[in-house]
Protein backbone atom coordinates (compact mmCIF):
# COMPACT_ATOMS: atom_id res chain seq x y z
CA UNK A 1 0.00 0.00 0.00
CA UNK A 2 2.93 2.38 1.13
CA UNK A 3 4.43 1.52 -2.22
CA UNK A 4 1.34 2.56 -4.36
CA UNK A 5 1.13 5.87 -2.39
CA UNK A 6 4.81 6.70 -3.43
CA UNK A 7 3.85 5.82 -6.65
CA UNK A 8 1.45 8.25 -7.07
CA UNK A 9 3.19 10.64 -5.07
CA UNK A 10 5.56 10.24 -7.74
CA UNK A 11 3.73 10.43 -10.53
CA UNK A 12 1.54 13.20 -9.38
CA UNK A 13 5.36 15.43 -8.90
CA UNK A 14 6.19 14.68 -12.06
CA UNK A 15 2.68 16.22 -13.72
CA UNK A 16 3.17 19.29 -11.47
CA UNK A 17 6.48 19.84 -11.96
CA UNK A 18 5.54 19.30 -16.19
CA UNK A 19 2.84 22.30 -15.95
CA UNK A 20 6.24 24.03 -15.46
CA UNK A 21 8.18 23.41 -17.99
CA UNK A 22 5.44 23.81 -21.15
CA UNK A 23 6.82 25.72 -23.75
CA UNK A 24 5.73 29.58 -24.35
CA UNK A 25 2.82 29.58 -26.51
CA UNK A 26 2.36 33.45 -26.81
CA UNK A 27 3.49 35.28 -30.07
CA UNK A 28 1.14 33.39 -31.61
CA UNK A 29 -0.45 35.49 -34.30
CA UNK A 30 0.71 34.53 -38.33
CA UNK A 31 1.58 38.35 -38.52
CA UNK A 32 4.92 37.55 -37.05
CA UNK A 33 5.35 34.03 -38.22
CA UNK A 34 9.33 33.55 -38.86
CA UNK A 35 10.46 36.89 -37.25
CA UNK A 36 9.42 35.92 -33.05
CA UNK A 37 13.12 35.45 -31.16
CA UNK A 38 11.53 32.93 -28.50
CA UNK A 39 13.42 33.38 -25.27
CA UNK A 40 12.17 30.52 -23.84
CA UNK A 41 10.90 30.93 -20.27
CA UNK A 42 12.51 33.24 -18.15
CA UNK A 43 12.65 34.27 -14.64
CA UNK A 44 9.33 35.11 -14.06
CA UNK A 45 10.44 38.76 -11.99
CA UNK A 46 13.99 40.01 -11.65
CA UNK A 47 13.81 43.70 -10.19
CA UNK A 48 13.07 44.92 -6.65
CA UNK A 49 9.78 47.70 -7.49
CA UNK A 50 10.89 51.07 -6.00
CA UNK A 51 7.42 52.34 -5.78
CA UNK A 52 4.19 51.46 -4.36
CA UNK A 53 0.56 51.70 -4.27
CA UNK A 54 -0.30 55.77 -3.37
CA UNK A 55 3.28 56.78 -4.46
CA UNK A 56 4.01 59.57 -6.78
CA UNK A 57 4.94 57.96 -10.03
CA UNK A 58 8.07 59.12 -11.17
CA UNK A 59 8.14 61.64 -13.89
CA UNK A 60 10.00 60.80 -17.62
CA UNK A 61 10.18 61.97 -20.89
CA UNK A 62 10.66 59.48 -23.23
CA UNK A 63 10.92 59.90 -27.11
CA UNK A 64 7.42 58.60 -29.13
CA UNK A 65 7.95 55.57 -32.03
CA UNK A 66 5.51 58.62 -33.51
CA UNK A 67 8.02 61.44 -32.93
CA UNK A 68 8.64 64.20 -30.26
CA UNK A 69 8.63 63.48 -26.12
CA UNK A 70 5.65 62.49 -24.28
CA UNK A 71 6.23 63.28 -20.45
CA UNK A 72 4.38 61.81 -17.94
CA UNK A 73 3.53 64.58 -15.48
CA UNK A 74 2.13 66.69 -18.44
CA UNK A 75 -0.58 64.04 -18.85
CA UNK A 76 -2.07 65.26 -15.31
CA UNK A 77 -6.16 65.32 -15.60
CA UNK A 78 -6.29 61.71 -17.36
CA UNK A 79 -5.55 58.49 -16.01
CA UNK A 80 -2.49 56.59 -17.22
CA UNK A 81 -1.85 53.20 -17.92
CA UNK A 82 1.97 52.12 -18.48
CA UNK A 83 2.27 48.56 -19.96
CA UNK A 84 6.14 47.78 -19.62
CA UNK A 85 6.77 45.47 -22.00
CA UNK A 86 10.31 43.22 -21.80
CA UNK A 87 11.54 43.50 -25.31
CA UNK A 88 10.38 43.68 -29.34
CA UNK A 89 10.46 40.46 -31.13
CA UNK A 90 9.09 38.42 -28.42
CA UNK A 91 6.64 36.17 -27.95
CA UNK A 92 4.43 37.40 -25.08
CA UNK A 93 5.16 41.03 -26.30
CA UNK A 94 4.21 40.71 -29.46
CA UNK A 95 0.66 39.21 -28.56
CA UNK A 96 -0.10 41.72 -26.05
CA UNK A 97 -0.15 45.56 -27.70
CA UNK A 98 -2.22 44.22 -30.50
CA UNK A 99 -5.45 43.62 -28.03
CA UNK A 100 -5.15 46.93 -26.61
CA UNK A 101 -5.08 48.22 -29.53
CA UNK A 102 -8.75 47.60 -30.35
CA UNK A 103 -10.23 48.49 -26.93
CA UNK A 104 -9.52 52.20 -27.49
CA UNK A 105 -12.84 53.14 -26.28
CA UNK A 106 -12.58 50.75 -22.93
CA UNK A 107 -9.67 53.38 -22.25
CA UNK A 108 -11.77 56.49 -23.23
CA UNK A 109 -14.59 55.69 -21.06
CA UNK A 110 -12.48 55.38 -18.33
CA UNK A 111 -10.59 58.71 -19.36
CA UNK A 112 -7.55 56.88 -19.49
CA UNK A 113 -4.72 57.13 -22.20
CA UNK A 114 -2.67 54.25 -22.58
CA UNK A 115 1.86 54.68 -22.77
CA UNK A 116 3.46 51.65 -24.14
CA UNK A 117 7.20 51.32 -23.19
CA UNK A 118 9.73 48.98 -24.23
CA UNK A 119 13.44 49.57 -23.27
CA UNK A 120 14.37 49.12 -27.46
CA UNK A 121 15.54 52.18 -29.66
CA UNK A 122 13.05 53.98 -31.77
CA UNK A 123 14.14 52.08 -35.15
CA UNK A 124 13.32 48.43 -33.81
CA UNK A 125 9.99 49.76 -32.33
CA UNK A 126 8.89 51.02 -35.17
CA UNK A 127 9.61 47.83 -37.53
CA UNK A 128 8.06 45.87 -34.31
CA UNK A 129 5.37 47.90 -34.25
CA UNK A 130 4.35 48.36 -37.67
CA UNK A 131 3.51 44.56 -37.82
CA UNK A 132 0.65 45.17 -34.87
CA UNK A 133 -1.53 47.82 -37.31
CA UNK A 134 -1.81 51.52 -36.63
CA UNK A 135 -2.08 51.70 -32.95
CA UNK A 136 -3.68 54.32 -30.91
CA UNK A 137 -1.58 54.73 -28.35
CA UNK A 138 1.83 56.15 -27.90
CA UNK A 139 5.01 53.94 -27.83
CA UNK A 140 7.91 54.86 -26.21
CA UNK A 141 11.93 54.23 -26.21
CA UNK A 142 12.97 54.15 -22.64
CA UNK A 143 16.71 52.83 -24.58
CA UNK A 144 18.81 56.09 -23.61
CA UNK A 145 19.74 56.02 -20.85
CA UNK A 146 18.94 52.57 -21.00
CA UNK A 147 15.95 51.90 -18.78
CA UNK A 148 15.96 55.47 -16.91
CA UNK A 149 12.30 55.11 -16.57
CA UNK A 150 12.13 51.30 -16.27
CA UNK A 151 14.25 51.52 -13.32
CA UNK A 152 12.95 54.29 -11.40
CA UNK A 153 9.41 52.15 -11.32
CA UNK A 154 11.92 49.14 -9.96
CA UNK A 155 10.90 46.79 -12.81
CA UNK A 156 14.49 47.25 -14.78
CA UNK A 157 15.85 43.53 -15.05
CA UNK A 158 19.10 42.48 -14.43
CA UNK A 159 19.81 41.57 -18.10
CA UNK A 160 18.43 45.10 -19.28
CA UNK A 161 15.18 44.46 -20.25
CA UNK A 162 12.35 45.48 -18.41
CA UNK A 163 9.58 43.65 -16.87
CA UNK A 164 6.17 42.76 -18.60
CA UNK A 165 4.63 45.43 -15.54
CA UNK A 166 1.53 47.17 -15.82
CA UNK A 167 0.94 50.74 -13.48
CA UNK A 168 -1.99 52.47 -13.47
CA UNK A 169 -1.78 56.12 -12.52
CA UNK A 170 -4.88 58.09 -11.50
CA UNK A 171 -5.11 61.98 -13.13
CA UNK A 172 -3.66 63.52 -9.71
CA UNK A 173 -0.26 61.33 -11.13
CA UNK A 174 -0.70 58.82 -8.18
CA UNK A 175 -0.19 54.90 -8.73
CA UNK A 176 -3.11 53.26 -7.95
CA UNK A 177 -2.24 50.15 -9.55
CA UNK A 178 0.82 47.81 -9.74
CA UNK A 179 1.09 44.34 -11.70
CA UNK A 180 4.86 43.27 -12.20
CA UNK A 181 3.56 40.31 -14.43
CA UNK A 182 5.14 37.01 -14.74
CA UNK A 183 7.47 37.86 -17.73
CA UNK A 184 6.65 34.32 -19.63
CA UNK A 185 2.66 35.28 -19.45
CA UNK A 186 0.16 38.36 -20.29
CA UNK A 187 -1.94 40.21 -18.32
CA UNK A 188 -5.56 39.78 -18.62
CA UNK A 189 -6.99 42.58 -20.63
CA UNK A 190 -10.06 42.45 -17.37
CA UNK A 191 -6.91 43.22 -14.65
CA UNK A 192 -6.53 46.32 -16.31
CA UNK A 193 -10.19 47.75 -16.75
CA UNK A 194 -10.97 46.41 -12.91
CA UNK A 195 -8.08 48.59 -11.76
CA UNK A 196 -9.34 51.44 -13.90
CA UNK A 197 -12.87 50.83 -12.84
CA UNK A 198 -11.54 51.05 -9.14
CA UNK A 199 -10.10 54.77 -9.92
CA UNK A 200 -13.43 55.92 -11.70
CA UNK A 201 -15.42 54.99 -8.79
CA UNK B 1 10.80 0.07 -6.32
CA UNK B 2 11.96 0.32 -10.09
CA UNK B 3 8.95 -1.07 -11.12
CA UNK B 4 6.74 1.19 -9.25
CA UNK B 5 8.74 4.27 -10.62
CA UNK B 6 7.76 3.25 -13.73
CA UNK B 7 4.47 3.01 -13.16
CA UNK B 8 4.65 6.35 -11.80
CA UNK B 9 6.31 7.47 -15.13
CA UNK B 10 3.63 6.07 -17.36
CA UNK B 11 0.73 7.75 -14.69
CA UNK B 12 2.31 10.77 -15.40
CA UNK B 13 2.93 10.39 -18.91
CA UNK B 14 -0.96 10.10 -19.29
CA UNK B 15 -1.76 12.63 -17.42
CA UNK B 16 0.29 14.69 -19.27
CA UNK B 17 0.25 13.90 -22.46
CA UNK B 18 -1.23 16.70 -24.46
CA UNK B 19 0.58 19.68 -22.23
CA UNK B 20 3.97 18.51 -22.45
CA UNK B 21 6.45 19.75 -25.48
CA UNK B 22 6.53 16.49 -26.31
CA UNK B 23 2.73 15.64 -26.14
CA UNK B 24 1.33 18.39 -27.57
CA UNK B 25 -0.45 17.60 -30.41
CA UNK B 26 0.64 18.22 -34.43
CA UNK B 27 -1.61 20.30 -36.05
CA UNK B 28 -4.82 18.25 -37.38
CA UNK B 29 -4.08 16.92 -41.08
CA UNK B 30 -6.84 16.84 -43.75
CA UNK B 31 -7.66 13.20 -43.95
CA UNK B 32 -7.36 12.12 -41.00
CA UNK B 33 -10.07 11.82 -37.63
CA UNK B 34 -10.36 14.48 -35.92
CA UNK B 35 -9.52 13.87 -32.19
CA UNK B 36 -12.49 14.92 -30.92
CA UNK B 37 -12.57 18.44 -28.57
CA UNK B 38 -14.34 18.95 -25.45
CA UNK B 39 -15.77 22.63 -25.59
CA UNK B 40 -17.89 23.43 -22.41
CA UNK B 41 -21.97 23.56 -23.17
CA UNK B 42 -22.44 27.46 -24.62
CA UNK B 43 -23.76 29.94 -22.08
CA UNK B 44 -26.05 31.78 -25.06
CA UNK B 45 -29.16 30.65 -25.73
CA UNK B 46 -28.91 31.74 -29.83
CA UNK B 47 -25.57 30.03 -29.43
CA UNK B 48 -26.86 26.83 -27.60
CA UNK B 49 -29.52 26.64 -30.47
CA UNK B 50 -27.13 27.10 -33.56
CA UNK B 51 -25.12 24.52 -32.59
CA UNK B 52 -28.01 22.14 -31.97
CA UNK B 53 -26.36 20.92 -28.86
CA UNK B 54 -27.87 18.87 -25.86
CA UNK B 55 -27.78 19.75 -22.78
CA UNK B 56 -24.61 19.10 -20.41
CA UNK B 57 -21.59 20.47 -18.86
CA UNK B 58 -19.58 20.02 -22.22
CA UNK B 59 -20.33 18.93 -25.60
CA UNK B 60 -17.81 17.60 -28.43
CA UNK B 61 -17.78 18.34 -32.29
CA UNK B 62 -19.52 15.73 -33.18
CA UNK B 63 -22.17 16.53 -30.73
CA UNK B 64 -22.68 19.89 -33.54
CA UNK B 65 -25.82 19.54 -35.05
CA UNK B 66 -23.93 20.06 -38.67
CA UNK B 67 -22.27 18.32 -41.78
CA UNK B 68 -19.33 20.36 -41.29
CA UNK B 69 -18.05 22.10 -38.54
CA UNK B 70 -15.68 25.10 -39.55
CA UNK B 71 -13.13 26.06 -36.26
CA UNK B 72 -11.44 28.88 -36.54
CA UNK B 73 -8.37 29.13 -33.93
CA UNK B 74 -8.09 33.15 -33.48
CA UNK B 75 -7.17 35.62 -30.33
CA UNK B 76 -8.02 38.97 -29.43
CA UNK B 77 -4.33 39.86 -29.03
CA UNK B 78 -3.80 38.61 -32.67
CA UNK B 79 -3.63 41.71 -35.31
CA UNK B 80 -4.71 38.80 -38.48
CA UNK B 81 -7.60 37.68 -36.26
CA UNK B 82 -8.78 41.25 -36.28
CA UNK B 83 -8.15 41.97 -39.82
CA UNK B 84 -10.23 38.51 -41.03
CA UNK B 85 -12.72 38.71 -38.31
CA UNK B 86 -15.34 41.10 -41.21
CA UNK B 87 -14.37 38.35 -43.83
CA UNK B 88 -15.36 35.15 -41.32
CA UNK B 89 -18.32 37.29 -40.38
CA UNK B 90 -19.52 37.56 -44.22
CA UNK B 91 -18.68 33.57 -44.17
CA UNK B 92 -20.78 32.92 -41.83
CA UNK B 93 -23.31 34.95 -43.65
CA UNK B 94 -22.94 33.48 -46.54
CA UNK B 95 -23.81 30.30 -45.06
CA UNK B 96 -26.65 31.22 -43.22
CA UNK B 97 -28.31 32.75 -45.75
CA UNK B 98 -28.13 30.00 -48.50
CA UNK B 99 -31.06 27.54 -48.25
CA UNK B 100 -28.51 24.58 -48.79
CA UNK B 101 -26.32 25.02 -46.27
CA UNK B 102 -28.12 26.65 -43.05
CA UNK B 103 -27.91 23.99 -40.76
CA UNK B 104 -25.54 22.15 -42.43
CA UNK B 105 -22.10 23.89 -41.86
CA UNK B 106 -21.15 25.68 -39.02
CA UNK B 107 -18.45 28.25 -37.49
CA UNK B 108 -17.39 28.00 -34.20
CA UNK B 109 -13.84 30.15 -32.62
CA UNK B 110 -11.55 29.27 -30.22
CA UNK B 111 -9.86 31.95 -28.77
CA UNK B 112 -6.64 30.84 -27.77
CA UNK B 113 -5.29 32.48 -24.11
CA UNK B 114 -7.66 34.40 -24.07
CA UNK B 115 -10.37 34.46 -20.88
CA UNK B 116 -13.72 34.50 -21.24
CA UNK B 117 -13.83 38.73 -20.81
CA UNK B 118 -11.67 39.04 -23.40
CA UNK B 119 -13.10 36.37 -26.27
CA UNK B 120 -16.60 38.57 -25.50
CA UNK B 121 -14.20 41.74 -26.43
CA UNK B 122 -13.43 40.50 -29.56
CA UNK B 123 -16.46 38.85 -30.63
CA UNK B 124 -18.31 42.42 -29.53
CA UNK B 125 -16.00 43.89 -31.33
CA UNK B 126 -16.59 42.49 -33.87
CA UNK B 127 -20.03 41.74 -33.99
CA UNK B 128 -19.13 37.99 -34.20
CA UNK B 129 -22.67 36.11 -34.32
CA UNK B 130 -21.36 32.31 -34.05
CA UNK B 131 -20.17 30.80 -30.58
CA UNK B 132 -16.57 31.82 -29.75
CA UNK B 133 -14.99 29.91 -26.92
CA UNK B 134 -12.06 30.85 -24.35
CA UNK B 135 -9.22 29.18 -24.13
CA UNK B 136 -7.82 30.73 -21.49
CA UNK B 137 -4.89 28.44 -20.76
CA UNK B 138 -3.65 26.95 -24.22
CA UNK B 139 -5.34 23.61 -22.99
CA UNK B 140 -7.41 23.38 -26.18
CA UNK B 141 -5.00 25.32 -28.64
CA UNK B 142 -2.35 22.61 -27.32
CA UNK B 143 -4.88 19.84 -28.31
CA UNK B 144 -4.87 21.44 -32.14
CA UNK B 145 -0.90 21.33 -32.20
CA UNK B 146 -0.41 24.77 -30.60
CA UNK B 147 -1.26 26.21 -34.81
CA UNK B 148 -0.70 29.79 -34.61
CA UNK B 149 -3.69 31.83 -35.96
CA UNK B 150 -5.69 32.52 -37.80
CA UNK B 151 -5.92 28.80 -38.49
CA UNK B 152 -9.08 27.43 -40.12
CA UNK B 153 -9.95 23.37 -39.79
CA UNK B 154 -12.53 21.97 -41.91
CA UNK B 155 -14.08 18.98 -39.70
CA UNK B 156 -17.15 16.74 -41.46
CA UNK B 157 -18.90 14.77 -38.83
CA UNK B 158 -19.70 11.57 -39.91
CA UNK B 159 -21.23 9.78 -37.46
CA UNK B 160 -19.57 8.97 -34.04
CA UNK B 161 -16.08 10.50 -35.44
CA UNK B 162 -15.18 13.41 -37.34
CA UNK B 163 -12.53 14.11 -40.54
CA UNK B 164 -10.85 16.69 -40.93
CA UNK B 165 -10.84 17.98 -45.13
CA UNK B 166 -9.15 21.33 -44.54
CA UNK B 167 -6.58 22.76 -42.07
CA UNK B 168 -4.45 25.83 -42.68
CA UNK B 169 -2.62 28.58 -41.72
CA UNK B 170 -3.84 32.45 -42.58
CA UNK B 171 -6.21 34.58 -44.56
CA UNK B 172 -8.34 32.77 -46.63
CA UNK B 173 -8.55 34.84 -49.20
CA UNK B 174 -11.80 35.26 -51.07
CA UNK B 175 -15.31 34.34 -49.20
CA UNK B 176 -16.97 33.13 -51.83
CA UNK B 177 -14.23 31.09 -53.48
CA UNK B 178 -13.11 29.68 -49.85
CA UNK B 179 -16.72 28.82 -49.35
CA UNK B 180 -16.97 27.07 -52.73
CA UNK B 181 -13.55 25.01 -51.86
CA UNK B 182 -14.91 23.77 -48.27
CA UNK B 183 -18.20 22.64 -50.03
CA UNK B 184 -15.75 20.40 -52.59
CA UNK B 185 -13.52 19.37 -50.18
CA UNK B 186 -15.78 18.63 -47.68
CA UNK B 187 -17.78 16.69 -50.72
CA UNK B 188 -21.38 17.72 -49.08
CA UNK B 189 -22.58 18.28 -52.89
CA UNK B 190 -22.77 15.19 -53.21
CA UNK B 191 -25.63 15.04 -50.01
CA UNK B 192 -27.57 17.59 -52.08
CA UNK B 193 -25.56 20.45 -50.93
CA UNK B 194 -24.92 22.57 -54.64
CA UNK B 195 -21.60 24.57 -55.57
Amino acid sequence: MKKWSICFSVAAAMTVASCFVVSSVYGLSAAYESNIYNPKDLKPTDSILKVAKGDPAPDFSLPSVAGGLITLSSLRGKNVVISFVPAAWTPVCSDQWPGYNIVKEIFDERNALLLGITVDNIPTLYAWTKQMGDLWFPVLSDFWPHGKAADSFGVLRSDGMAERAIFVIDSHGIIQYIDVHDINSRPSLESIVNALDAIVQ
Amino acid sequence: MIRFFKIALLIASVAIFPFTEVGIANPPEAGEVFRQLKLPFPEKKEHRQYLGVKKGESFLIRDIEADVVIVEVLSMYCPFCQVEAPKVNELFSMIQSDGNLNGKVKIIGIAAGNSRYEAEVFTQKYAVQFPVFPDADFTIHKMLGEVRTPYFIGIKNEGKKSRVFYSKLGAFGDTGDFLKQLISMSEIENQGVSK
